[in-house]
């Protein structure tokens, strides 16, 4: 048999999945670079729809120079046939062959359609999706994510509504308010739950990364230049509407995160973009065999998981951003090139990559301790609140199947009241079902990473003889 | 200011689908839930249980809100899959089987 190169699969080409292919390219393996999206790009860097001509994307975006080089050097790199990319490839399982894997994935926009190829090692590069906690109203249309907004904003040129709340906690919320401001929206309010005090109390590795700063007081700066209102330490009570979304109630908090009494106020709108932070897409890792540590992937200095073969970078090893995501990009690129080939790498050559990434990661630890959700936010959800949105259960429901039937973990929560069964098996409520029920959030186990057709599960593809 | 003026866009030509009969106007690669947005449109589906209304949530194809029916395929996300001219595109009751 001919010697041929070793085949890495990167899945997810948003930043961690395009700093890998860029790094593992051109280095003895050959690059399948597999993303669920018409375009690369990922969720930070979604681009407008090739369709819509948009002549200046970058009003959309920030650090687009950066963007630029990946998009410049995927089409190097596919030009010069060292990288293979599938778009529109929604990866529901990868399997572990001996030797190598394979890599199951539905044919989208439509997925009834699923293929398999075969890699020698797989770098996982997943990212992650929003956290939202319930709170009374929350169901109405016209509330939504507050990365979805960004995302039809981004992706589609549309506006969610003309007068928008943004709402929750995080670093998140500051540039979807000045990204939607600047596209036109009326943000009637940025209401956010963290304590301005939580920031000063980290502020020694908050300096570490001063990039991340001015990044963050430039947010701050465009968005007093809308006009837009800033509500720290504000939470929303409740979203108000029949049909649809109509209004929301704010009110401050106190030091305990409860709210304080006769500072409740009613804000019109037809929008409410919420957010309580990231969670990683742990799927394909979990159903690999990885390790996790709590609710992301674990891995060592070169991005490897314990699964020999299987390398992960970006939010699903821990929620970090852009900039991080493109330093462990590059480090597990260069390491799955390495060892792929047969070779141990040298650290050496990615020794800026792995200080950036130690700098992120704790200026990213610290900030994840100051942007807490709202403490006491279970008191806040009614009994009539539904928490689970796919299979309609209230945490009255949830809260009956832990105090009068006895359930004490969140499984026997999810077989007493079905939270968590539905279509998005679990990954938007379970935050929430888990506070209501007092319950530890648990890994969810979900043995496939995306719906599939019975009849793709029934006669699974063949993937093609390796070449 | 708007989205499209923001990034000076140029739009290909536009063409129309229908939701629950109505004419709409949706731009070349558009989603089903961008295009419903810019008519104003902010739910297409109720609920099996308590037939509430819902429209997109995660708006990155995570959550299963924004299920619609189109063509007479139920259970489609309409915040991945692209609107196509002449598209039939109808509010979901419950699983979308009942009918």
């Amino acid at each position: 048999m001919p010697e041929r190169s070793p085949v890495l699969a990167v899945i997810g080409a948003g930043p961690a999945g395009l700093a890998a292919t860029l790094a593992a390219a051109g280095r003895g393996v050959r690059v399948v670079l597999v993303d669920s999206a018409a375009e690369p790009g990922g969720q930070f860097y979604r681009q407008p729809a090739r369709g819509l001509g948009a002549r200046r994307p970058k009003a959309l975006h920030h650090q687009w120079r950066t963007w630029r080089r990946l998009r410049t050097g995927l089409d190097a790199r596919l030009a010069a046939g060292q990288v293979t990319y599938l778009s529109e490839h929604h990866v529901w399982c990868v399997e572990r062959e001996s030797p190598g894997f394979t890599v199951h994935a539905l044919l989208g926009p439509e997925q009834r359609e699923s293929v398999a190829l075969r890699a020698d090692g797989v770098l996982l590069a997943t990212g992650g999706y929003e956290r939202v906690l319930p709170f009374p109203g929350w169901t109405l249309p016209g509330v939504v994510t507050a990365g979805g907004a960004q995302a039809l904003l981004k992706g589609g040129l549309v506006l969610p509504g003309r007068t928008v709340v943004v709402a929750g906690t995080g670093p998140l919320l500051l540039p979807v308010a000045t990204g939607l401001a600047a596209a036109g929206a009326k943000v009637a309010a940025l209401v956010e739950s963290a304590d301005p005090r939580a920031f000063a109390h980290r502020a020694r590795s908050l300096v570490g990364a001063p990039a991340k700063l001015v990044e963050g007081a430039g947010h701050a700066a465009r968005l007093g230049w809308h006009g837009v209102p800033l509500r720290v330490r504000h939470t929303v009570l409740e979203a108000h509407g029949t049909e649809r979304l109509e209004s929301v109630t704010i009110s401050a908090l106190d030091s305990e995160g409860r709210p304080v009494p006769g500072s409740e106020r009613r804000v019109l709108c037809d929008t409410l973009a919420v957010s309580h932070g990231l969670l990683p897409h742990t799927d394909l890792a979990d159903g690999l065999g990885c390790g996790l540590d709590g609710v992301t992937v674990r891995v060592d200095e070169e991005q490897r998981t314990d699964v020999p073969g299987v390398w992960a970078a970006g939010e699903a090893t821990g929620i970090g951003g852009a900039a991080l995501s493109l330093a462990e990009g590059h480090i597990a690129g260069r390491s799955a090139a390495a060892r792929l080939r047969g070779t141990t790498p040298d650290p050496g050559a990615w020794a800026s990559a792995a200080r950036t990434r130690t700098r992120l990661r704790a200026f990213f630890a610290a900030l994840d301790g100051a942007y807490a959700p709202a403490a006491r936010w279970v008191e806040r959800v009614t009994d009539g609140t539904v928490v689970c949105r796919c299979e309609e259960v209230t945490a009255g429901a949830v809260r009956a199947a832990v105090g009068s039937l006895g359930a004490g973990d969140l499984r026997t929560v999810k077989l007493l009241t079905r939270a968590g069964m539905g279509w998005c098996q679990g990954r938007m409520c379970e935050p929430g079902v888990a506070g209501v029920a007092g319950c530890a959030p648990a890994p969810a186990r979900r043995l496939l990473a995306r719906p599939v057709p019975l009849g793709v599960l029934a006669e699974p593809a063949d993937p093609p003889p390796p070449q | 200011m708007n989205p499209l003026r923001l990034v000076r866009a140029r739009p290909g030509a536009p063409f129309t689908v229908t939701f629950d009969g109505r004419e709409i106007e949706a731009l070349p690669g558009q989603t089903l839930a961008a295009v419903l947005w810019s008519a104003g449109v902010t739910a297409w589906r109720s609920t099996r249980g308590d037939g509430r209304p819902r429209g997109v949530f995660c708006g990155i194809g995570v959550c299963f809100d924004c299920l619609v029916t189109v063509d007479g395929r139920p259970n489609q996300r309409a915040c991945l899959v692209p609107a196509a001219p002449g598209a039939d595109v109808r509010t979901q009751e419950g699983t979308g089987h009942d009918a």
